[in-house]
């Protein structure tokens, strides 16, 4: 019988989730039990290497692929490819695959948690409360009611399409701009994202990161949203420019912001600890067991699929 | 209309005090508790504050009570009915944001929002991850009163593809949920419990030992509910009212499976203006004379 393939997991030491579901179908390396420099532990040991799974966000750059001749395939268990070099990959022949749709429902459902916990001061009340200081000083702070705001979505894909769905029962007016505009969509399309913001209460961030969208939430952009305007971020931090959301925070330029991801986590400007126009997190949008039990069957799912020439489920364009 | 007397049951919204004092001669109990009773016709109460048979008794020329709430459960009504005095409350406008923080109060409690924000806050982050929170699309949530309220909730819980089902006074087969014709199988089928009917002397510590039990570790008697909250038998709660506000069971404070919000199911400016313009617009109604707004009794 032949033996079954070897599969490279770059990961941190922590993530350990696909080990065990990995190891029964294949042979499986991974890149930090070695005390090797990587590009020496990758030229000893996997030159013969087809496929590699990437948890978390290491870099997979042009330098990481020119160790590995072999290799025709990268499986990210993230929705995000912006570790990736995806133009290399291209030019290398090699498919990647995302986590697809495993974590969207997850991840919308956070950013509805995140934009009422904003609106209505939940953990803020929620400390109110525990302090003691309700009993003691009565009616906490007003909030801002949810029904009728005008929602702009920037990204109508999977997570995007979601949150619109659960926010309609809201009572809550959605709008988006996206790289494919549809006829199909029943929402209203804005053409770029200061307009996007110009024209909502709240705008919602779940695109790609990439060359294009780098920063695209910059200070016009927040200026444009104004005094009263929201910010929502499940997608990754370097989509804003964080030094200018920080002083449109501090100074009111915006009326706050709930976020999911920062530009350098898990640091995040300590600015925002004592701001109260503010509700963060650490990141933890897709963390249920249920996406990582999605993302496992499709990680697999994945490779199966490509160690037996069948189309990829979740692959990611390249360009 | 300066002349006529409004008893302000205790502080509930200054643009609402703005307006009675505008055009009624208001009196603030929380100062005056004492004084003026001969000149009362009008009380304005909230959720936390109404007019029992005592105080009901004390005001001879009492006309009408406009309650800054949709909840009526503090004003003694069986006595304002033997009296004839009119009890008005403020239903629909807070209908929306009520249901907003009933889904709001569900993914704090499963996602552990709060918990998040303080996490990242104390610097704790910089450590590792948070911990592994729960899902909420999908999951089954059980409905108790499909009155205005439930219904906006159970549309909201709809589009997170959750199953809804409820126990309410009478069937409502037009609006396509499950009905469970007691409050025990309706928390035997539910992953997620909502309470969102009125407080009555039929509800009275409808969600007891019994129900919690059969909710199981995956509202109310509130001692049962702390009980089965700190000794593990009941998965969390999230809660925006408490049976003596504004004191809470100390134990809930130190409880990560909790969120305790200070009732601020309607506090949100919007809402509030429009409940304030509802008491005032009831008051000026039956005081020209004319048909109240939202009658109660």
């Amino acid at each position: 019988m032949a033996e079954s393939p070897l599969v490279l997991v770059h990961r941190p030491p922590t993530m350990k989730y696909m080990d065990e579901p990995l190891s029964r179908y294949y042979r499986i390396l991974t890149t930090h039990t070695s005390s090797d420099p990587l590009p020496i532990f990758l030229s000893r040991h996997a030159s013969s290497v087809r496929a590699v799974v990437s948890i978390g966000r290491f870099k997979i750059d042009a330098d990481f692929l020119s160790h590995l001749p072999s290799l025709q395939l990268i499986v990210c268990t993230s929705v995000g490819t912006d570790h990736v070099d995806l133009p290399e990959c291209k030019r290398r022949g090699i498919s990647v695959t995302n986590a697809g749709g495993a974590y969207s429902e997850d991840v919308a459902d956070y950013a509805v948690g995140l934009l009422i916990s904003f609106l209505r001061r939940i953990p803020a009340a929620d400390r109110y409360v525990r302090s003691g200081k309700w009993a003691k000083y009565g009616e906490f702070q007003l909030g801002i009611k949810l029904s009728g705001k005008r929602v702009g979505i920037l990204g109508l894909g999977s997570i995007g399409s979601l949150i619109a769905k659960r926010l309609e029962p809201f009572g809550c007016i959605i709008s988006y701009n996206s790289t494919c505009q549809k006829q199909s969509i029943p929402y209203l399309y804005y053409p770029d994202v200061v307009s996007l913001a110009a024209n909502n209460d709240v705008i919602i961030l779940c695109c790609a990161l990439n060359d294009q969208t780098r920063h695209i939430v910059n200070r016009e952009v927040m200026e444009s949203l104004g005094k009263n305007g929201v910010i929502i971020n499940v997608g990754r931090g370097g989509l804003i420019d964080e030094k200018e959301l920080v002083k449109c925070l501090v100074e009111g330029v915006i009326g706050g912001a709930g976020l999911d991801a920062f530009e350098k986590e898990p640091g995040v400007p300590a600015e925002l600890f004592g701001l109260d126009n503010v509700v963060l997190s650490p990141h933890t949008a897709i963390a249920t067991p249920g996406s990582f039990n999605n993302v496992v069957e499709l990680a697999l799912g994945n490779l199966k699929a490509f160690f037996l020439n069948q189309p990829l489920v979740s692959p990611v364009r390249l360009d | 209309m300066e002349s006529i007397g409004v008893l302000m049951m205790c502080p509930m919204s200054s643009y609402l005090e703005n307006e009675l004092q505008k055009r009624f001669n208001l009196v603030r109990f929380w100062n005056f508790p004492e004084t003026h009773r001969n000149s009362i016709r009008a009380v304005v109460g909230n959720a936390s504050t109404g007019a029992d048979a005592e105080l009901i008794d004390d005001l001879p020329k009492l006309e009408i009570i406009s309650s800054f709430s949709v909840g009526i459960d503090k004003i003694d009504l069986g006595k304002c009915k033997e009296k004839g005095i009119r009890v008005t409350n403020t239903p629909d406008v807070l209908t929306e944001d009520v249901a907003d923080l009933a889904i709001g109060l569900i993914l704090a409690l499963l996602r552990r929002l709060c918990e998040c924000d303080s996490y990242v806050r104390s610097g704790k982050w910089k450590y590792g991850g948070f911990q592994l929170t729960t899902k909420f699309s999908g999951k089954s949530v059980g409905i108790l009163g499909l009155g205005r309220i439930g219904t906006a909730i159970a549309k909201r819980a709809d589009a997170f593809s959750c199953p809804v089902s409820y126990h309410s006074r009478r069937a409502k087969p037009d609006l396509g949920y499950k009905y469970y014709p007691t409050v025990l199988e309706l928390a035997e089928n539910s992953d997620i419990f909502v309470v969102a009917c009125p407080l009555t002397d039929q509800t009275r510590g409808i969600v007891n030992r019994q129900v919690m039990d059969a909710l199981g570790a995956k509202g109310v008697d509130e001692q049962e509910l702390v009980k089965a909250l700190t000794e593990g038998r009941l998965g969390g709660a999230a809660l925006d009212v408490f049976e003596q506000e504004p004191h809470v069971p100390e134990e809930l404070f130190q409880l990560e499976n909790v969120v305790l919000l200070p009732h601020v199911g309607s506090s949100t400016v919007e809402t509030e203006n429009a409940m304030a313009d509802l008491v005032v617009s009831n008051l000026e109604a039956h005081f020209a004379g004319k048909s109240l707004l939202t009658p109660v009794v």
